[in-house]
This record gives structure tokens, C-alpha cells and sequence, in this order.
């Protein structure tokens, strides 16, 4: 399908949605969010592009391969994970680095629940993404 | 509340079964995809029912105050449905690949990897 | 510990990934090697472990149990943990001249290891739901492995795996819901203090039933096999041996886990009717072997009814019998596996595995040959290989429970097994070819011959050491018969209370 207005608008909503995707996902940890529902919603960007545009350009504006993306997706998770034995916790638990704390000031909470979500994130971009590409690549 | 879960599980397992009887791979289907909302409705539902509020612990708290939902069945119908979902996609793809290589999507044509005579 | 019990399933996700970045090149198959290596040194740290302390459990992000996920493993779990890594090990080796490089580049490698992470991840999990997910992701990799390389045999084998094994999920995921209705936790130790105190012991039986069809399913047991001998030939060789090996055996360890474990409060009910079913399974898979007329179907059939004599093995539900079970599975694995691995090389310098249309393996390849014979009499149940003591046990246990009549089954189904494996012997190996085209040797190079021959030496091996000295093995299913009749250590382990 080819339509101007829809090839215009959705460069447009592609930016829109994958900044959108990303606040998601930050926003996650306490309030509804995270890395599936960004991950999804960074998806529907792509699928959005390569409905007006067509799967060969977007999978050249995605760059990587899409199951390369869940796959590293999935490597991240694992390392989050790992981050663990390092403190020498159990498995997964969630490690947290307070930057610029003060007495009063939590500073910036960085943790690697976060950094399983970033891989949550990928996975299920990247999943979503093998498989619309590959239907509309059949179809 | 739960009885008339109940009862929308109980029908949505028989409209399932129903079109699982079907010889159309197609129907089959969306008959597990019926029949795998009405077991997360089960899950959900076996939780039990509460108008409470959401489980969400106020700034400041260490628990949630008051009558909250039970959270824990929801992240596991959350869970299902997420793999549901992944399940559901792969088996749509394949079963359009079948209808691609095979001709069909009526089980009983499809033999070739148990031909009726085997020679 | 939960470092160490976590590890055999950290090791073959990382393998999965490392394998699926390197996949167009040689790097995917080391990786997918070297991940099942480093998995067999995990498991077999995990082993002595367990043998040094008893049942270990450990818990998931540092949640207390039964709020978080608990992993457990007691001898049952360890060992089939170590098998696993012993014939992903083997498969893996294989597969490196198996899998064509079209089918590696589409990532072959990495979902094989995300099979063995689910199959891992199912025997070491402590929680219901965990095992549903387990179940899941080893479901998802097969798929893939399944129809990978996409002839119309795979897609229309595929479609029947899938359906059915589709089928058996939802209704695992309904038991876990009930499951929770009535106690509130799908902590696998807790569930075994909290059932038996429920009042409507008649639901509990229910939910058992549903359990047992839905693990039935996974397990292959009769009536609900039929997706196994429709899929199991189609796909390449090395999926089709680990998926023989492994996948059924996840089932009936499943079966097992929850029948002594949470669900032995009706056992006149419920292994009652495990033993007829273990009955009609052997019954029906032996005889479905000896209707076929191909390697590789006739070896799916006799998954159906081998799996037939573990699930005796829990009916029966003495000690002696969960030895045999334990005892028989373990066995199994490694005599499956590698009968489909000798498949894979005899179709290869055959031709095909129908066994019509081969023939001659003897003359051109005697070290196959010998190597076929170790796995099919220690499966059809001769002395002294580990089928013989498998087998041996479990009759032994049915007789003294005063079954006659089961034991007469059990023993004529192993005769009909011989059937079946000089069928084999005599078409594949021992007559000539039928078009008078000796099988040649050289259309495998030497690398290729190594690395499919040795893995398939090294399982027999295997079989021999089990069958020559069986004392230690047989010592080893008695302590994790006694863990599995007395429950109490389980829990102890996971919830840090006693009963």
C-alpha cells in the first residue's frame, strides 16, 4: 500500500512512538510502564513504517536484524541477572546504585531491575518484529 | 461476582470445544485461543473477587492500606497471556505456512508425514 | 547454592545467545559445544552437592519462600539435570555435522540450547507456575526446531505437535488456576502440606486428573500420544534424538514429581489409573512399532511404549518400584538418544530410513553396526546392559505387589521389542542393499565421521557402564526413591520448616 499521507505521517509517528516507547519504558518502575508495554509500543512503530513504507525499509531503518535485537534482548536480561553474583546475592536480585546521594536526596537511583527491563524491552521488540515481518513478508 | 465468571468460563470451554471439533485447522485455533482466555478467566477468578483497590503502596507506607486486589493471579494471567501470545502468533504463522505447502487446512487431507499406505 | 543451582540454566541461555550472534559462521555449533560442556561441569558440581548435602533449594531475587521462586534439587532432579547436559552434550557434537549450514544460519544452534535451558529449567524448578514457563519455553524452542528447514513432512508434523501439545498447556494452566483457588500458593512443597489439609478432597482429585492429562500429553502416554509418532521422523536427526531423549522424559518427571509429591492423598484412585494407562501404553506403542516399516517411526513408537514401564514404575508406587522408574528413565534417555543418532548416520550412508529401501550397513559399516546393537538389546532388555536392570526392577516390583498379570505385559511387551530391533538388524544391517548400491562410507568426509560417530560411542559407553556395574546406579534411584516416598526433606529444604 502506497499513500502519501501515510508515508509522511508515519515518519512522524515512528520518532513519536519510539520516544513514547522509551518514556514506558523508564517510567516503569513505579508507575504502569516497563519494558513489555514499551517494547510493544516501540514495535508498533516499526510495524506502522513498514505498513506505509513497506518490511524492506523498515528493516533497513531498524538496522539490525530483528531476532539479532531480541536476541541481545535476551543476553541483557541474563547479565542483569548476573549482576547479582557480583554482590554475591541470589540470583536476579534486584543491586542499586544511588548516584549523588546525600542525606536527604536519594540522587539517582540506577538498578539492574532496569537493565532487565532494557532487556525485556529488546526481546519483545525484537519477537513482535520477526514475526509481523515475516507475515507480511509472506502474504 | 465469581459465579457469573464462572459461568462466562463455562461457556467460553464449550464454544472452544466446540470449534475444536472441527476439521478446519483454522477453527481449531481460535478454539484454543478461546480456551485459553477461559483458563486465564479461571486464574483470575480464583484469586477471588474484591472491589478493592489497586495493589499500590502508598509514598511513605510499607504495605498497601486498606482492602486491596489480589495481585498475584494478575501477573500470572499477565504472564499467561504473554506466552499465549507468542504461542498463538507461531502457531497462525505456521498454519498459514501449511495451507502454503500442503493445499489445506482440512486435518484429515493432511498425511504426508503419515501417508495411509505405507510404502 | 542458588548460585549453583541457577547455573545450569544460566549456562545454556548464554550458550543460546553467544550462538545465535556468531550463527553465520563456525563460531554458533562451538558455542552451542562448549555451552553443553560448561553445562556438564554445572550439573555435576550441582550432583556432588547434592549427594554430599541432600535435597538443596535456593531461592529466586532473594524472595523467601513460598512468596518467590524456589529451585530445588534433590537426587531425582540432579540427575536428570546431569542427563540432560550429557545428551545435550552429545547431540550438540552431533549436530555439527548433522544441521546443514542453511538451517545453523537460521539459528539452529541457539534454539537448541534454549530447548535444553526449558528442559533444565523444568527439572530444577521448586514452583507450579515456573514449571508452566519451563514448559513453555522448551515448547517455543521445539516448535522452532521442529520446522525448521520447512518441507511439507515437517509442516504437516508440526502442525500435529503443535496443536495437541497446544491442547495440553491450556489445560495445565486451568489445573494451576484451581490449583491456586484452593491453597493459595503454587510453592510445590507448600502445596504438599497445604493439600492435603483441604476439606473438598474430591476437587483435589479432579485437579489431579486434569494434571494427568495434561502431563500425559507432554509425556506421550496412551491415549494421548498420537502427536509423537506423527512428528518425531520429520525433522533433522540430532532434533529428533534430543527431542526422544528429552522432551517425553519432562513429562513423565513431571508426572512423577506431582503423583508422589502433592497428589497422593486418593492413590487407590489416581495410580490406579496411572497403571492401566502405563498398561495400554506399552501395550499400544509396541505394537504400533511393529506395524511400521521405518528406522525412524518405528523408534517413536517404542518412545510411546518404553515410557509405558516409567509410568508402571509410579503406579505401582512401592519403593522398589519408583527404583525401577527412576532406574528406567535415566536409562532410556541415553538408549533413545542414541538409537536416533545411529538413524541419523545409517540414513545417511544409506540413502533413507526406510528400511525397504536400505540395507547392507553391516559390510560397509561394522563399527555402526556394533554400535546400533548396544542401544537396541539394552532397549529391548538384555543382560548385562542397563535395559536388563531396568527392566529387571521393575518386574521385580510388579510381582511382588502381587500383579502377575501386569508383569506378564511388561515382559511380553520386551519381547515384541526384540521384534522390532532385529527388524531393524536384518533389513538395515544385515541384508543386502535392495538396488544392489552398497552404502558408502565416503560420502561422509573424516571430520563429519568423527564427530557423528563419537558422540553415538560415547552414549554406548554409557549404556555398558550402566549395564556392567549397575550396584552404585541402582544404589543411587534408592535414595531418590526414598526422597520421593518421604517427602519431608523436599520440604524442609525449600520452606526451612519441617512437616
Amino acid at each position: 500500500m502506497k499513500s502519501i499521507i501515510l508515508t509522511a505521517g508515519a515518519r512522524l509517528l515512528v520518532a513519536l512512538l519510539l520516544v513514547f516507547s522509551v518514556f514506558m519504558l523508564l517510567r516503569g518502575h513505579n508507575v504502569p510502564g516497563g519494558g513489555f508495554i514499551g517494547g510493544l509500543i516501540g514495535a508498533v512503530g516499526f510495524v506502522v513504517y513498514a505498513i506505509a513504507c513497506g518490511t524492506s525499509e523498515a528493516r533497513e531503518a531498524l538496522r539490525l536484524a530483528p531476532e539479532k535485537i531480541a536476541m541481545a534482548g535476551l543476553g541483557i536480561a541474563l547479565f542483569s541477572g548476573f549482576m547479582a553474583f557480583v554482590m554475591a546475592d541470589d540470583p536476579f536480585t534486584g543491586q542499586w546504585l544511588f548516584i549523588g546521594a546525600t542525606e536527604t536526596d536519594k540522587g539517582l537511583p540506577l538498578s539492574s531491575v532496569l537493565v532487565f527491563d532494557i532487556g525485556v524491552y529488546l526481546v519483545v521488540m525484537g519477537a513482535i518484529l520477526t514475526l509481523v515481518f515475516a507475515l507480511e513478508e509472506e502474504v | 461476582m465469581e459465579v457469573l465468571l464462572s459461568l462466562v468460563v463455562g461457556a467460553l470451554v464449550a464454544a472452544a470445544i466446540y470449534l475444536m471439533l472441527s476439521r478446519d485447522l483454522l477453527r481449531f485455533l481460535f478454539g484454543l485461543i478461546l480456551i485459553s482466555n477461559a483458563a486465564n478467566l479461571s486464574i483470575f477468578v480464583s484469586g477471588r473477587l474484591i472491589s478493592g483497590a489497586p495493589p499500590l503502596i502508598e509514598k511513605g507506607q510499607d504495605f498497601p492500606v486498606g482492602e486491596v486486589a489480589n495481585a498475584l493471579p494478575q501477573a500470572l494471567v499477565l504472564t499467561a497471556i504473554v506466552i499465549g501470545f507468542g504461542l498463538f502468533a507461531f502457531a497462525l504463522v505456521l498454519t498459514l505456512r501449511a495451507y502454503r505447502s500442503l493445499g489445506t487446512l482440512d486435518t484429515d487431507e493432511m498425511r504426508v508425514a503419515e501417508p495411509k499406505d505405507p510404502s | 547454592m542458588s548460585w549453583l543451582l541457577s547455573l545450569p540454566l544460566f549456562i545454556p541461555f548464554v550458550a543460546g545467545v553467544v550462538s545465535f550472534l556468531l550463527k553465520d559462521g563456525p563460531g554458533g555449533r562451538w558455542a552451542s559445544v562448549l555451552g553443553s560442556a560448561a553445562m556438564l561441569v554445572a550439573s555435576g558440581a550441582l550432583m556432588t552437592t547434592v549427594l554430599r548435602e541432600g535435597v538443596v533449594a535456593g531461592q529466586m531475587g532473594g524472595w523467601p519462600a513460598p512468596f518467590g521462586i524456589s529451585l530445588v534439587a534433590d537426587y531425582l532432579s540432579a540427575v536428570m539435570v546431569v542427563i540432560t547436559a550429557i545428551t545435550a552434550l552429545a547431540v550438540s557434537i552431533y549436530a555439527m555435522a548433522d544441521v546443514e549450514a542453511r538451517i545453523a544460519r537460521l539459528g539452529y544452534h541457539a534454539l537448541f540450547q534454549i530447548l535444553i535451558a526449558g528442559v533444565a529449567g523444568a527439572f530444577l524448578t521448586g514452583d507450579l507456575f515456573n514449571l508452566y514457563v519451563w514448559f513453555e519455553v522448551m515448547l517455543i524452542a521445539s516448535f522452532g526446531l521442529l520446522v525448521m528447514g520447512g518441507s511439507k513432512e515437517q509442516i504437516d508434523g508440526g502442525v500435529k505437535y503443535v496443536a495437541l501439545n497446544l491442547v495440553s498447556t491450556i489445560l495445565f494452566l486451568t489445573g494451576i488456576g484451581l490449583m491456586y483457588g484452593m491453597t493459595g500458593t503454587l510453592n510445590m512443597a507448600d502445596l504438599a502440606l497445604i493439600v492435603p489439609t483441604l476439606e473438598n478432597q474430591g476437587l483435589v482429585t479432579v485437579v489431579a486428573m486434569m494434571f494427568m492429562v495434561a502431563f500425559g500429553v507432554k509425556a506421550a502416554v496412551f491415549p494421548l500420544f498420537f502427536w509423537l509418532p506423527a512428528a518425531y521422523h520429520t525433522p533433522s536427526f540430532s532434533t529428533s534424538a534430543v527431542f526422544a531423549g528429552l522432551l517425553t522424559k519432562v513429562g513423565v518427571y513431571a508426572l512423577i514429581r506431582m503423583f508422589t509429591l502433592v497428589f497422593v492423598g486418593d492413590i487407590s484412585f489416581t495410580h490406579e489409573v496411572l497403571l492401566w494407562v502405563a498398561c495400554f501404553t506399552m501395550v499400544t506403542g509396541v505394537l504400533g512399532a511393529a506395524a511400521q516399516n521405518d528406522f525412524r517411526k518405528i523408534l517413536s513408537f517404542h518412545i510411546v511404549s518404553q515410557i509405558g514401564y516409567m509410568i508402571l514404575g509410579l503406579a505401582l508406587m512401592t519403593p522398589l518400584a519408583i527404583v525401577g522408574a527412576v532406574f528406567y528413565l535415566v536409562h532410556h534417555i541415553i538408549v533413545k538418544a542414541n538409537l536416533f543418532l545411529v538413524a541419523g548416520v545409517a540414513s545417511k550412508i544409506a540413502g533413507s530410513t526406510e528400511l525397504k529401501r536400505i540395507g547392507g550397513l553391516y559390510a560397509t559399516a561394522p563399527l555402526l553396526a556394533v554400535l546400533f546393537l548396544v542401544p537396541a538389546f539394552s532397549l529391548a532388555g538384555f543382560p548385562p546392559l542397563s535395559g536388563f536392570w531396568a527392566k529387571f526392577i521393575l518386574v521385580k516390583a510388579t510381582l511382588e505387589d502381587g500383579r502377575g498379570f501386569v508383569a506378564f505385559i511388561a515382559l511380553a511387551v520386551g519381547a515384541l521389542t526384540i521384534f522390532s530391533m532385529t527388524k531393524i538388524w536384518a533389513e538395515a544391517f544385515w541384508s543386502p542393499h535392495p538396488d544392489n548400491q552398497e552404502p558408502k562410507l565416503s560420502t561422509l568426509s573424516k571430520g563429519e565421521r568423527r564427530a557423528l560417530l563419537m558422540p553415538i560411542a560415547g552414549l554406548a559407553v554409557l549404556t555398558c557402564i550402566i549395564g556392567l556395574f549397575p550396584e552404585p546406579f541402582v544404589q543411587f534411584a534408592e535414595g531418590s526413591a526414598a526422597q520421593l516416598l518421604d517427602s519431608s526433606a523436599y520440604i524442609e529444604a525449600v520452606l526451612g520448616v519441617s512437616e
